[in-house]
């Protein structure tokens, strides 16, 4: 694979009617990490879900694509086909599944039917996984997320990124509700994947996990539109200041929620 | 109700049968007994289905003499399947229709005195143990006009002693096989397990054709004598034209554990009633029931814990799946009794609807007679989640098979407990054939 551009232009989204994205724009080459930062409300895990295809969230204009092909015209697991992946910031829980077999269903989704992934490259490839991300191997064996804590379902999204290999992830608050250690473990695994064939849109409310994953550019996200871009410097900046300055900059006014 | 009904049987009927049969005079005059309440009693009343006009006691023929299975061999390819063939069949009972076919039973369990055999010899050649639980604890024979049906005309089933203090590691198991509609399964098992003894036991009722119609008045009874520990498995695979009333019980003494997964995938209108006794104190019931319903068959699944001793503990998980034109009732029941103190019942349904016309009812019942208890309920009616969905097609996962996952998961807690291979890979299939 030779990596993927994902070209987002004006972009709106709403949610049961009520726009939370208002005129999106943001490329990413092959091989670049990008963060969006924003406060509470931006519309920042909003842009994920809308990538993603969540069925809750509406286009109501814009369009994505990748490589040229229109993302939204495609259901949730073609997008995934196409090398789109998302680490949720509330992974579901699936009982009577188990880790294992949900892998092995998800790698086998990938590859034409006759190329199923062979039972042991793909245990050895699952070990190996879990041992770099530094997690129990009994955690295969356990249902899809269920009864894992926060920092464990962070993990187990992670290791689903290793293990099903995209061209694009999207992480969406994957720093969280994760202590230090665990927040250097997933660092550890996304930093893993950098490589030309492999982009990152990192989605985070702190400068923290920046400290981990140095990102190529930030976007700061307010009200529903990317209001200022830059690098590395950017985030850091934000962290000691907050987010006023730029508001007052730009001459951005608080919204007033209504109801 | 003083309609008079005509019915396919009479007092000859069933004396000639008993006595054709061999069997003891308090056997025949049991059957007798029970003929003569067949009128006056009322059929059951599962809640929420009305049954009047089902027609469970019209049959053609009371028995039919079906060919013999005297060995694995002359089993049918979709049975034997159901039986772990490697290093030798262990304890086993298979029986044809009403005809019984061969049991075996390891020297072993013999030597420890382990009784095992088809019920009309149990009856014959263990007449004081069927006589003393035979239809007293567990079922009683007036309960209702089915119970009494049953007692009166029963032509088939398996009885099982485990002795005092015997352990059986290795599951005992009964296959029922059905291919003859003509003549109704009235088949009876009895499971006695002695102070301080353990057993796992699975059942399978299984339908070789689809198109069959008849009917199966189906009564199990497992006594868990003091401390004694009882795992029961059923996968039920009755045909469409079926109609089955079913009703395993179960009756625990002091500290007796009882553990139940029962598969129950007829596809025909049933009856199920499922109901522990906690009698002694410290007893223990675990019931997990797994259910689908399809085409138009209407069921009704009634699971119930009563606590009638002290620091008793029930559990009640129940998950259905309903589609096409089903009708599916789940009633569960957690009754603590007056004086059953420091009682727990606790119970969980879950019903997933797969189509706008099927119905589903999730009706949870706490029946609380005491203060120093706990008791706690969860009941749902809903469709597959659409952000489980949307989380499993995110990962490139198509929808189809993304729904399948979820559904067989939803339908595992029972698989996972099956102790038999066979049995559990069979209850998998037949999940994927009726959710597909």
């Amino acid at each position: 694979m030779a990596g993927s551009t994902l070209v987002i232009k004006d972009l709106h989204v709403a949610i049961e009617d009520k726009e939370i994205i208002k005129g999106l724009d943001l490329e990413i080459k092959p091989g670049e990490f990008h963060a969006v930062m924003g406060p509470n409300g931006a519309g920042k895990s909003t842009l994920a879900s809308a990538i993603m295809g969540h069925p809750k969230y509406e286009i109501t204009s814009g369009t994505v694509t990748m490589d040229g092909k229109d993302v939204l015209e495609m259901e949730v697991d073609e997008r995934a086909k196409a090398g789109l992946f998302l680490a949720m910031q509330y992974p579901s829980e699936i009982s009577g599944v188990t880790n294992a077999d949900f892998l092995r269903s998800a790698i086998n989704a990938k590859r034409e039917e006759g190329n199923e992934i062979p039972l042991m490259q793909f245990i050895k490839k699952l070990d190996k996984t879990m041992e770099y991300l530094e997690m129990d191997l009994n955690m295969a064996q356990r249902y899809l997320n269920e009864g894992f804590s926060g920092g464990e379902k962070k993990r187990n999204e992670i290791l689903q990124l290793m293990m099903l290999e995209p061209s694009i992830a999207i992480l969406d608050e994957i720093d969280s509700g994760l202590d230090i250690d665990a927040l250097k473990v997933v660092s550890k695994g996304i930093n893993a994947m950098r490589s030309n064939d492999f982009s990152c849109l990192i989605i985070t409310h702190y400068q923290r996990l920046l400290n981990y994953i140095t990102p190529d550019f930030v976007h700061v996200m307010i009200q529903g539109r990317i209001v200022k871009s830059g690098g590395p410097e950017l985030a850091q900046r934000l962290e000691a200041e907050g987010y006023d300055w730029i508001k007052k900059e730009l001459g951005i006014e608080d919204e007033i929620e209504v109801g | 109700m003083t309609t008079q009904v005509q019915y396919p049987f009479d007092q000859a009927l069933i004396e000639s049968f008993s006595v054709q049969n061999n069997e003891p005079d308090w056997f025949k005059n049991l059957r007798l007994a029970a003929l003569e309440k067949i009128d006056v009693l009322p059929l059951p009343n599962p809640d929420r289905t009305k049954i009047d006009k089902w027609n469970f006691t019209h049959f053609q023929q009371h028995a039919q003499a079906s060919s013999v299975y005297t060995n694995v061999d002359q089993l049918p390819e979709q049975v034997k399947s159901l039986i772990n063939v490697e290093g030798g069949v262990k304890n086993l009972y298979v029986q044809h229709n009403q005809t019984a076919g061969f049991v075996s039973l390891s020297d072993e369990l013999k030597q420890k005195g382990v009784i095992f055999t088809d019920l009309l010899t149990a009856v014959k050649e263990h007449g004081d143990l069927v006589q003393k639980y035979f239809m007293t604890n567990a079922v009683k024979v007036d309960e209702n006009r089915l119970t009494a049906f049953h007692t009166a005309l029963v032509n088939g089933g398996a009885f099982l002693y485990i002795p005092q203090n015997v352990q059986i590691n290795e599951p005992i198991q009964t296959i029922f096989v059905h291919d003859n509609a003509d003549a109704p399964l009235i088949n009876h098992v009895l499971i006695v397990a002695d102070k301080n003894s353990a057993v796992t036991y699975v059942e399978n009722y299984f339908s070789l054709n689809d198109e069959l119609e008849g009917i199966a008045n189906i009564i199990t009874e497992v006594i868990a004598q003091d401390n004694a520990n009882v795992k029961f498995g059923a996968v039920d695979t009755l045909a469409k034209g079926v109609t089955t009333y079913v009703n395993r019980r179960g009756y625990a003494w002091r500290d007796a554990r009882i553990e139940w997964a029962l598969g129950l995938m007829n596809d025909g209108n049933t009856i199920s009633d499922n109901t522990t006794n906690l009698h002694g104190d410290g007893s223990f019931a675990d019931t997990k029931t797994v259910v689908v319903g399809r085409g138009k068959q209407i069921q009704n699944f009634t699971t119930r814990v009563i606590h009638h001793g002290k620091g008793t503990e029930g559990f009640i998980l129940k998950h259905g799946v309903v589609k096409d034109n089903a009708t599916t009732v789940f009633n569960g029941i957690g009754k603590i009794e007056h004086g059953a103190s420091k009682s727990n019942a606790e119970q969980e349904t879950r019903v997933l609807m797969l189509s706008d016309k099927a119905r589903g009812d999730a009706n949870p019942i706490l029946l609380i007679d005491e203060d120093d208890v706990m008791a706690g309920h969860a009941a749902s009616v809903g469709r597959v989640d659409p952000t489980q969905l949307y989380y499993l097609m995110s990962r490139g996962i198509s929808k189809a098979e993304a729904e399948r996952l979820i559904i067989y998961g939803f339908l595992a807690p029972v698989v996972n407990q099956l102790p038999v291979e066979g049995v559990k890979k069979q209850l998998t299939e037949v999940i994927e054939r009726k959710v597909k």
